[in-house]
């Protein structure tokens, strides 16, 4: 399944480090790029390319946060939900958007848009509350400045669910 | 007063180039250190008192004295002089409140890539990794501009300075855990495998990554490494008054008027750095703070006149860890702060060792019930035991024990918050 461009990257990739697998969550990264995800027969196919077992491979893929086992949508909202955030309002916030995009945490949205993941800590502790979109960082977060910033991504006063 | 590691940081954190840094001296240490030998260069760090800026305070020098030299006037039995060795950049920051690394490498990238250098030539490194947490973007954008100036520059690569020295500097881009902090998880994910916790002895510096001899230092720690290079081990220790040498990047978190980082001498207390804060917000009242992120106890209100420098802290019953201090305030329930705290750590176990993978979510369920109104008095009593079944010894490493420095700090000092909870059958706070 996976593309000659994609072979190529991760074979590229495992040239750099002194033993192949080392490329492994790379290579994982680099399915996720082009897919959002990473999906079983990736899996299976980057074992192969890096000499590991298909278990192996998804030991480490299950492992790490920023590596998606199941379908997420366009833009993915990390919500910083450790303790200098959730001291500075983050559950408000963190409300609010499951309000507005209509979903809990781990969710996408119907239309494929929006996940909405927990993060610990994006190193924003001395402007919390904070998120991260597409990896880019929003600090100082109020309810008011999140909307604001949803509409960046294409989110619409009409779009999904309006404050119940 | 003197901030040799973020002087030259822009308010806006735009990264100093290049041609700025050296203008400022950089990479003067550098050079002075490939003039001498590595056990030299070793010597002079550890003859400045220099300890680690990740959390556990360990001397810089001595740790990267035992890795075995080859040849050379400490080349110890054992030294072999065949394969790689390599020289990890820590720069997988996660403890929650912590945001101080995030500043230097955004605002100041060559400044630790000198100090990466320096090290991997006192430990005699051909290969060196920046382990860098992905959710850094724009450090990542800083490094990798950095690295490639470095490169240009003749900093990095073959025959550095025109020395015989070789050094090749990789970034690693992790996706994610806060294990990966952990020196020997580090060491694992590096490895292409989970980033559970490894066994030691061996210590990485005999047997790291691929078994090979390996250093893993901290982003403040490394960055310190230039300056004191440059400007000697005694200039160093003066820069702060007390027994703790160096300046430190503090942090203050919490509903303070002016919350941020500060780089002061090392030893400045709690007090001076809420006052630089701008104080409490809207007139709210402290109650106690972490000193240094999330694993390190409470200190109380009445405690904000302790130095903040390792063997201060110690005394006063909690640690430096990495500097950045957490407030709580009086209208924020203590027992909902250490459940936030616990909540991260249970997810973050990485489920290799018993105590941690089920103790950890017990405590988080715990507090849960508590908040919720459906605590009852034995619960705090589990919450006791936790302490204990998750000290230091119990577990395979120090996620769990750091887990529960806070908690067990929170019952003694906010034992009446945790009864109310009991008592009024719901979170007072609420």
């Amino acid at each position: 399944m996976l593309s000659e461009r994609e072979k190529e990257r991760i074979t590229e990739e495992a040239l750099l480090h002194e033993y192949p697998r080392a490329a492994v969550s790379e290579a994982l990264l680099i399915v996720q790029e082009s897919r959002g995800w990473v999906p079983d027969e990736a899996i299976v196919e980057v074992a192969g390319l890096l000499g590991m077992s298909t278990e192996e491979v998804e030991a480490v893929a299950t492992f790490y946060e920023l590596i998606f086992r199941k379908p997420v949508g366009r833009h993915v909202i990390l919500v910083c939900d450790s303790v200098s955030c959730w001291i500075t309002g983050e559950e408000a916030i963190l409300s609010h958007l499951q309000r507005r995009l209509g979903i809990g945490l781990g969710g996408t949205t119907p239309d494929g848009e929006f996940t909405l993941l927990p993060a610990g800590c994006l190193g924003a502790c001395d402007a919390g509350p904070a998120m991260m979109i597409d990896g880019k960082l929003y600090d100082t977060l109020t309810p008011e400045r999140a909307d604001g910033i949803l509409a960046e991504y294409g989110m619409g006063a009409d779009a999904q669910t309006s404050h119940g | 007063m003197l901030k040799p590691l973020t002087a030259d940081i822009r308010p806006d954190r735009a990264a100093l180039p290049l041609a700025a840094y050296e203008s400022a001296g950089g990479y003067q240490g550098l050079r002075k250190a490939i003039a001498q030998t590595p056990f030299q260069v070793q010597q002079a760090v550890t003859a400045s008192g220099l300890r680690g800026r990740g959390g556990a305070g360990f001397p810089t020098g001595m740790k990267w004295s035992f890795v075995p030299l080859s040849g050379g006037s400490a080349g110890g039995a054992g030294a072999d002089s065949s394969g790689h060795r390599y020289l990890i950049v820590n720069a997988d920051e996660k403890e929650p409140g912590t945001m101080k690394d995030r500043w230097l490498m955004e605002g100041n990238p060559h400044q630790l890539l000198e100090g990466a250098l320096i090290a991997a030539w006192a430990v005699q490194a051909d290969i060196a990794y920046i382990f860098l947490r992905r959710e850094y973007t724009r450090c990542a954008e800083s490094l990798t501009r950095a690295i490639a100036e470095a490169q240009k520059a003749g900093y990095v690569g073959e025959r550095v300075l025109g020395s015989e020295w070789n050094i090749a500097l990789r970034m690693h881009m992790s996706a994610g855990r806060y294990m990966c902090g952990e020196e020997s998880g580090l060491l694992n994910a590096l490895e292409g495998r989970r980033a559970t916790p490894r066994n030691k002895p061996p210590f990485p510096q005999v047997s790291g990554l691929w078994g090979r001899p390996t250093v893993v230092n901290n982003v403040e720690t490394l960055c310190n490494v230039p300056h004191i290079l440059r400007e000697g081990a005694e200039w160093y220790k003066a820069l702060s008054p007390g027994s703790d040498p160096g300046t430190k990047i503090y942090g203050v978190s919490g509903k303070l008027n002016r919350p941020g980082l500060w780089e002061l001498p090392m030893g400045t207390t709690a007090r001076q750095l809420i006052d630089l804060a701008g104080g409490m917000r809207d007139g709210l009242r402290l109650r106690g703070l972490l000193p240094g992120g999330a694993s390190t106890d409470f200190l109380s209100a009445e405690q904000l006149d302790v130095k903040l420098d390792f063997d201060s802290v110690a005394r006063a019953g909690s640690r430096l860890g990495t500097g950045t201090m957490i407030v709580l305030d009086d209208h924020t329930c203590p027992v909902g702060m250490v459940l936030s705290l616990e909540k991260f750590f249970a997810r973050e176990s990485c489920g290799f060792c018993t105590p941690c993978r089920e103790g950890l979510p017990w405590v988080a369920r715990t507090l849960e019930a508590l908040e919720q109104g459906k605590g009852e008095s034995s619960d705090l009593d589990i919450l006791q035991q936790h302490v204990g079944l998750l000290a230091p010894g119990r577990t395979f490493c120090a996620l769990a024990p750091g887990a529960v420095e806070p908690l067990g700090s929170a019952l003694r000092l906010f034992r009446e918050d945790f009864e109310a909870h009991v008592h009024q059958k719901r979170c007072p706070w609420k």
